[in-house]
């Protein structure tokens, strides 16, 4: 087990898109965004299976999800999460003064993180508060 | 006896299909048809338990239910007081709640912002430099025999694109649907949509400046390094021979594109690639929009204001400055102090950092269901969905304006989107004019 050097993208997937509205407080929302897709042979270098969770660090943050075989493959070195809550706990707000931060290419790092727990979206929200 | 509804428009994606049949019953949608799934989920999970029915306010720290009057004079307050409110999301509403909401922010002298902010607005600085060849979605059914999807997945999140409007259908001058087009993809991943591909470039991720400019550089015959950005020069060259001899070349591009690297600069480089082609065919790019009516909020703010978004109102007239006005930074920057959202969830949507911001400030939420920013909201009002419980007017990605069909009545005492926003614009006139 160790780290790896990643490069993140977060974007629309079709069951996010399903669970986009009206959905946010379920296990479905969560099983939908909560994940990151990694490449199989990713997987196998960060000794995790489909399910385990990980910990995704960039420079504005770390968040644990469940990673998830991803079937856009191949696509080693680089993961996705869906857009959602998980994916903007790691992804900075400035935008090179045109408006859009940047959401896709953010260097990051993976690691196992067995026993960790998932935070719902309502724990992340409320996190944020502090 | 189920009623069968032909002709109805979906308002999920920028794709506005409007051939869906929906069946009803006794003021239930019971069935659709013709539509994909997320379309399908739109229509058939409207009257969950996440549906929101009354108004809320917060009192104490807790939601708690009022009346519609209630709400409505308390979310006036929360803007009449603010020195510059923000007005954000606007993109899953119909045209004339938009305009209501123009009209608004000139009176609070706030600023009007939607989702445009967090995806295309980058297309929108690059092409208001160096312009865009466009057309409509049945030109390209109808012409198109070279459709390349760039930094996009349609097959997730538009999942009809590619079998209504441009490459599976049969067109007047493709009669042989698919047969008679080459489809390419430019993704950094293998995706559902690469799958269906003739042709699959896997690029590194940052690199669509460099391929762009190396596909500008390869229809004009120079020599191209070994590999650019992970694609082998020959396929390059080979692509670009062959956009040079189709005769209609369709470009489609997503937040691939506009999410990273040079975000504006890369759109402008890729326009000018269309630009380019037209010295040897016919070539025309569109932007994929994601939400159904967000080039619709660009098209009314247009012509209300002059700017397609981050309209900002607070000298008195409209000013447009994105990095400045747009929503991202006048949040974290902390430069508005109250905001309404309409049909958006920006706590879901936005980075952690801007989220705070706007946890830090009054809002005011206008949505059909339960949402993350509505959890944080201090004045929830419930509204009615424009193309299923209304009716409306929203424009399709390619700017054709369609008009939206109401198939069901909405739940008692909610209203659609624009007449609360009306019944807002009136009580802030009548508490300005009080003060």
């Amino acid at each position: 087990m160790g780290t790896l050097n990643v490069i993140l993208i977060t974007g629309r997937t079709i069951s996010q898109g399903i669970t986009r509205e009206g959905k946010k407080k379920l296990r479905e929302y969560m099983e939908s965004a909560a994940i990151s897709e990694m490449d199989p042979e990713d997987l196998a270098k960060l000794g995790v299976k489909d399910g385990d969770t990980v910990r995704v660090k960039t420079s504005h943050g770390s968040v644990v999800v469940r990673a998830k075989a991803s079937t856009q493959a191949p696509h080693p070195g680089i993961i996705f999460i869906p857009l959602g809550p998980w994916a903007n706990e790691i992804v900075g707000s400035d935008s090179d003064s045109v408006g859009m931060p940047t959401f896709k290419s953010i260097v990051a790092e993976v690691e196992a993180a067995p026993g960790e727990q998932v935070l719902t979206a309502l724990d992340i929200i409320k996190r944020r508060r502090g | 006896m189920p009623t069968v509804l032909t002709d109805v428009v979906c308002p999920y994606c920028g794709c506005l299909c409007d051939d869906l049949e929906v069946v009803i019953e006794n003021n239930k949608i019971i069935e659709t048809r013709s539509n994909c799934e997320l379309g399908t989920k739109r229509f058939m999970e409207i009257d969950t338990q996440a549906r929101l029915k009354a108004p809320k306010l917060r009192v104490n720290g807790e939601l708690r239910e009022a009346t519609l009057d209630e709400a409505v004079r308390k979310a006036a307050e929360i803007l009449v007081k603010a020195k510059r409110p923000l007005l954000y999301g606007w993109s899953c509403t119909e045209c004339e709640a938009i305009r209501v909401g123009v009209q608004l922010a000139e009176e609070l002298g706030g600023i009007i912002d939607n989702t445009t902010t967090i995806c295309h607005g980058p297309t929108t600085l690059a092409l208001q430099e160096v312009g865009i060849s466009t057309c409509t979605l049945g030109e390209i059914k109808n012409r198109a025999d070279m459709v390349i999807y760039w930094g996009c997945n349609p097959m997730h999140a538009h999942p009809r694109h590619i079998s209504r409007y441009t490459t599976f259908p049969k067109g007047f001058f493709r009669e042989r649907g698919q047969e008679n087009r080459t489809l390419v993809v430019v993704d950094v991943r293998y995706t559902d949509t690469a799958k269906l591909a003739k042709f699959f470039l896997q690029i590194k991720p940052n690199y669509d400046y460099e391929l762009i400019s190396a596909f500008r550089l390869a229809i004009r015959g120079h020599k191209l390094p070994e590999n650019v950005g992970g694609v082998p020069r020959e396929k390059i060259e080979e692509i670009a021979k062959l956009m040079k001899t189709s005769q209609f070349v369709a470009i489609f591009f997503g937040l691939g594109v506009t999410m990273s690297g040079a975000k504006n600069r890369t759109i402008d480089n890729i326009l000018s690639l269309t630009r380019d082609l037209h010295m040897f065919t016919k070539c025309v790019i569109m932007p994929m929009r994601g939400h159904y009516n967000v080039e619709g909020f660009d098209e009314v703010v247009t012509w209300e204001t002059g700017f397609p978004y981050a309209v900002d109102f607070s000298r008195g007239y409209p000013r447009y400055n994105p990095g400045e006005t747009s929503a991202i930074e006048a949040l974290t920057r902390g430069d508005v102090d109250a905001a309404l959202i309409v049909a958006s969830d920006p706590i879901a949507h936005f980075p952690k950092e801007t989220t705070r911001q706007l946890m830090s400030i009054p809002v005011v939420a206008i949505d059909s269901h339960e949402s993350l920013t509505t959890e944080i909201a201090d004045v929830v009002i419930p509204a009615a969905i424009a193309g299923i419980e209304v009716d409306g007017t929203a424009y399709r990605m390619d700017h054709v304006p369609i008009r939206l069909r109401k198939v069901i009545d909405p739940p008692k005492g909610v209203l659609p989107d624009r007449e609360i926003l009306l019944r807002i614009l009136e009580k802030v006139r009548e508490m300005k004019a009080a003060a």
